[in-house]
This record gives C-alpha cells, structure tokens and sequence, in this order.
C-alpha cells in the first residue's frame, strides 16, 4: 500500500516501517471525509426530524438549535469539529438509545473481534494443511478434491450455508442452538456453551478464507519443492520427513503472511452478514441494524472503528511481512 | 516463429516453418482441452440462456406467470405434476422454478452490467496512473487505499441503506465502489510496460499519450482483463445476493436470487425445498464464472499463479 520502496538492511525495515505507519494517516482522513459525508448526504434534516411534532416550535428555535449543534457553520469546519471528537472517540450520543454511539459501538467490539480471530484459527488450522497435503499428493484424488473446493468454498453465498447448516445441525439434528452467544441463564464463563454456540458462524465466516489459503499453500509448497535447495537437502541424505516439514513448508508458509490483510478484510466485512444470520451481537449486526434505523452516529462510530481495525491490519500485515522477507517490495 | 524464417543466412523452406501462434490462438487451443473450464462456460450459458428465456418457458412449458399465486397450493412440495411445482411452491402458491428463471434474469443482468461499469471505471483509471505516475497515481493509490480500508459491506449496506433500493441502484453502487481491484491490477502491469522498448519506439515516432495507453498498452494488459471480468461479475452476483437477502438489493415482488432465499428463510421449517434452490442457483453461477476466471487465467498467462476474490 502506498506504494512505499523496499527496504533494504536492518535499518531500512525500521524507516519502511515508520513510513508504512505515516501512509495509515492520509487513508485514515479519507475514510473519515466518507463516514461524515454519509451523515451529511443522508436526506432529511436532522434537527427537523427531532423536534418534529413539538408545538410553538418557532423559527427563532430551529435557529438556536442549529447553533448549538454547530450545524449553522461551513461544512468544512464542522468536519474538522467531528473528526477532532472522532479521534477521541465521541461520535456524539445515538439517536434511539440516547448513550454515546463509539461506547456502544466499543461495547461489541469484542464479540466481533472473537468471532473474526475463531475464523482465522480455523481457517489456518482447516486451510493450511489442506493445500500442503493437495502439494505434497499432487495429482490424487485427494488434491482433485482439494483444487475443486479451493474455487467452490469461494462460490457458496455465505448467509445461505449459515442457513442450511442452521436448518441441519439446529432445527433437525438439535446438535447446536440456532443464534446468539451463549445460553440466557446459563453461567456467563460455561465455556463449552459458547463454543456451541461459535462453532456454526465461525465455521461459516472461515469458509472463504479455508479456501483461499489452500489454493495458496498449495502452489506455494509445489513452487518451493521445485526449488534447489530442496534437491541439495534431498541430495544431503535427509529425510523426506525433514525435507517437507523442515525446509519446503517454512517457506511455503511466507504468503500466509501476505494473505493475512485480505483476509482480515473479509472476516470483519463479511462478519456483517454471519452475524445477522446467527444474530451474534457484534458491532457488523448492530451498524446494520442502525443504517436501517437511520441512527447516524451509531453508523458513523460503527464505520469508523470497522475501517480503523481493519487500517491497522493491513499495516500489521506489511510489518510482518517486511521482517519477514524484506526482499520483496509491499505494493 | 515465422518471422524468423532466414537463421545464420540459411534461407529456410517456408513449408518447415511452424504457423506462428498469437497469444489469442495459444489460449483457445489450452481452453479446448481445459474439459472443466468448457463445462463451466457450458453450464453459464445455459443458465443465462434459460433466464433470458424465461417468459418463454413460462408460458410454454410451466403455463404458470411469475406472479401467479394460488392459495389452495401453497408449501407444495417438488413434484412433477404440475410442472410449474418442479421446484415447489412458496407461501402464496407461486412457482419456484419460473420465479427463479425471473430472478437469474435480475441477478445475472445486475452482475454484468455493474462489472461492466467497474471495467469502465477501473481501467482507464488504471492505465493513466501506471502511466503518468506522480501527483495522479498518488491520488488515485490514495483513493483506493481508503476505499478498501472500509469493510466492503459496510460501506454498500450504509449507501445502499439512503438510497432507495432497486436494480439501477445497486448497478450504480456497486460499479462505482468495486472498481478498486481492476485499477489496481492494471496500474500494476502499465507500471512494468511503460518502461518496455516498443512503448519509448511509439514515443519516438511521436505518438500522443492516449495513442500510447490504449494502442499499446491496453492491448497486453487485455487478457489480465478478461480473467478479472469473469472472477469480477462472480463476486458481483454473491454481493447483489448478500444485500438482497439483507432487504437493501432487489426488493419483492420483484424475484431475485438473494430476496428469495430471504423470503424462503422465513418458512424454512415448512419448506426446506424454497432455501436450497436459490442458494444453489447462486452457487452454481458463481462456481462457474470462478472457474472460468481460472481457466482464462491459465489460457492466457501461466504466471499470474494466486488470485484474490474481492
């Protein structure tokens, strides 16, 4: 991103790194220039929509409203008034719930968040192993198997597998509760109660991201084995064993690395849809739910804090990979 | 090659020469043999064919309209008698196979049309930031940086949440925030050809910037167009069917894959049958479309080795 040089010594990643760092703020101030245009275009005027219905409400009010509000100001200035708020988090309070919109917004980060990194484990855990083994068989049934769910786990509309897996494992086979975190009235730390009720959307939200990393793994390993000094260690005397887990998988597992920003990406994006499915109370369901409400701040604090999550991630990407292999330019 | 007929002086038999192959036909003679990819392109057509047909077969072969209910025959189960409930029937006794052709005509005509705004956006947006660098290509890299730091779902449902939803509106959308990908990708391989001899000889010769960036360049960056179009149309039809099962795409009465499945979530204990066949008419589209992408990209450049689906 940004388009920033390779760097090339020890002190080069560091520059590379502060640099990558300062890329984030010119990408932060356009993602929020978007989020308060939302609120600016979104049709009806809001101090109307408020005292809507009130009697001897007079032109003298609406002004004064409009003052104390800042609305009365150019547009660019109250720009800067809310981003100057935003940077501290105060999005202003919401217009159903009346408490502050980033707190409320703060209040289900972490079930997203848990949701998102339960994913991510499974999609390493499923995905990684399934391309090394489709390399390492290459040609056998098994990868036949693998190649073809590699492009059908991208196909299946995710919120319709939620479904038919609901209608399975929670209506007909009763194995796994059909919605929400955890069990009303159970004890709030039952931890095998939770992970049944994780299992269905995580599985769900992984399955892309499963397939993109076996599609990877698997290239990546027949590209490393195809390399010289796979032939030297073989020509060294070891073992297949240590050839394969040694030297061909610690590097094929670089792009792990690489794929880590896009996946991110999809996981806190794509959480939006599983979690109106399962009705898992994260932050995707509830900015859903208040863009349909028309409850501005608590979008505007919704659509910042996904963006800045997912801004930090895709730097903590380009670092690790700078360390990581510091040849390759982070485009 | 052919145009290497005389080696070291020695003038060759012209008859010896093998035909020279472009890159088109190179790619068409793979594709032949790419029995997955043809059954893929096989399965799309017919499936565009029977969407477009719809009315057609609707009248003809299931004598039952879209939008014809009949409340004595509601939640029946697939049958073959009346050909009409192949499929079943939903809530109010409507066809779920001839609303489901209607639907593939929506979903198929948003997911191309929308690509094809993307490809109008995106390409010469592309072109000119790999090729004039500088200021530009740093607004442009900025523009797209900021775009795809927003969660994508995020920003369609929010836009799509003011505007009032429907066909026109999701094109609009879609092709106008979902352009990000083919920019960039395009950007990337006008940076590398600019620099390329034939690109300084068409300077040379005096040839204008636009000559250069479409005469010359588009025409190698063309077939890396083609791959994304397909895997680009793919991800369309999965995002129109995500925002119409959320109530924000294509709003009943009007079928679309996506407002089916929401509608048939609904009634999911009594009939199974109206959830799978819009999932599976999706699944299938998109696999296809996916696989396409795929065997295009090995056709036309065996390089290009992972892909991203956005």
């Amino acid at each position: 991103m940004g388009g920033a040089p390779p760097p090339r010594d020890g002190g080069a990643v560091r520059n590379f790194i502060i640099r990558r760092m300062l890329y984030a703020i010119p990408t932060l101030i356009g993602i929020s220039v978007i989020t308060f245009a939302i609120a600016r275009l979104s049709p009806g005027d809001p101090i109307r929509l408020f005292t809507f219905g009130i009697r001897d409400f007079t032109q003298e009010d609406y002004l004064r409203l409009l003052h104390a509000y800042g609305l009365d100001k150019p547009v660019p200035l109250q720009y800067v008034d809310w981003a100057t708020n935003a940077i501290r988090l105060n999005f202003g309070d919401s217009l159903i719930y009346h408490r502050e919109a980033g707190a409320m917004i703060l209040e289900r980060l972490p079930n997203t968040l848990q949701l998102a990194l339960t994913a991510l484990i499974l999609q390493l855990l499923i995905g990684v192993p399934l391309g090394v083994i489709a390399a390492l068989k290459r040609g056998s049934w098994a990868d036949g198997v693998i190649r073809v769910f590699g492009v059908a786990g991208h196909a299946i509309p995710a919120f319709w597998l939620g479904q038919i897996l609901i209608i399975l494992f929670a209506i007909s086979l009763r194995w796994l509760p059909t919605q929400g975190m955890l069990t009303v009235g159970k004890d709030q730390l039952d931890i095998l109660d939770r992970l049944r009720h994780i299992a269905l959307p995580a599985f769900v939200l992984a399955l892309a991201g499963i397939a993109n990393y076996s599609r990877i793994l698997r290239t990546e390993t027949l590209d490393v084995l195809g390399q010289d000094f796979i032939r030297t260690a073989h020509a060294k005397g070891l073992g297949e064993r240590v050839v394969v887990y040694v030297h061909a998988l610690r590097n094929a597992l670089i792009p792990v690395v690489t794929a880590l920003g896009g996946i991110l990406a999809t996981l806190v994006g794509g959480a939006l849809v599983i979690e109106q499915v399962f009705s898992w109370p994260g932050i995707g369901q509830f900015t859903f739910q208040a863009a349909i409400a028309k409850d501005y701040p608590i979008v505007q604090a919704g659509v910042m804090i996904a963006s800045t999550l997912l801004v930090i991630s895709y730097l903590l990407r380009d670092i690790t990979y700078a360390i990581v292999d510091p040849r390759i330019k982070v485009a | 090659m052919a145009t290497a007929a005389t080696t070291a002086g020695r003038v060759v038999d012209p008859t010896d020469v093998r035909p020279s192959r472009s890159l088109w036909s190179n790619a068409a003679f793979k594709l032949r043999h790419d029995r997955l990819t043809i059954a893929a392109m096989v399965v799309l057509i017919l499936l565009a064919v029977l969407s477009i047909l719809a009315p057609v077969f609707a009248d003809n072969l299931f004598h039952y309209k879209f939008e014809q209910q009949d409340l004595f025959h509601t939640y029946e189960r697939p049958t073959l008698d009346p050909p009409a409930y192949l499929l079943g029937s939903d809530e109010v006794g409507r066809s779920q196979v001839v609303r489901l052709l209607f639907g593939g005509q929506i979903s198929l005509f948003v997911g191309f049309v929308a690509a094809l705004v993307n490809f109008v956006v995106g390409v010469p947006l592309g072109l000119a930031a790999g090729y004039f660098r500088g200021a530009f290509d740093d607004f442009i890299t900025w523009l797209i940086t900021t775009l795809n730091g927003i969660p994508q779902l995020f920003l369609l449902l929010i836009i799509a949440a003011l505007w009032q939803p429907g066909p026109l509106t999701l094109i609009v959308i879609i092709g106008l925030l979902n352009w990000t990908g083919i920019t960039l990708y395009v950007r990337g391989q006008t940076i590398s050809l600019r620099e390329r001899e034939y690109v300084t000889s068409a300077h040379a010769i005096g040839a204008t910037h636009t000559r250069v960036m479409f005469k010359h360049i588009l025409p190698n960056v063309l077939p890396l167009i083609f791959v994304l179009a397909a895997i680009d149309v793919g991800a369309i039809v999965l995002l129109e069917s995500a925002l119409s099962f959320l109530g924000l795409g294509i709003l009943p009465p009007t079928p679309s894959w996506g407002n089916m499945l929401t509608n048939g979530a609904s009634y999911f204990v009594r009939a199974w049958w109206l959830v799978v066949s819009p999932g599976v008419m999706i699944f299938l589209t998109v696999l296809c479309l996916y696989l396409i992408g795929d065997g295009l990209r090995d056709a036309l450049d065996p390089r290009l080795k992972t892909h991203e689906v956005h």
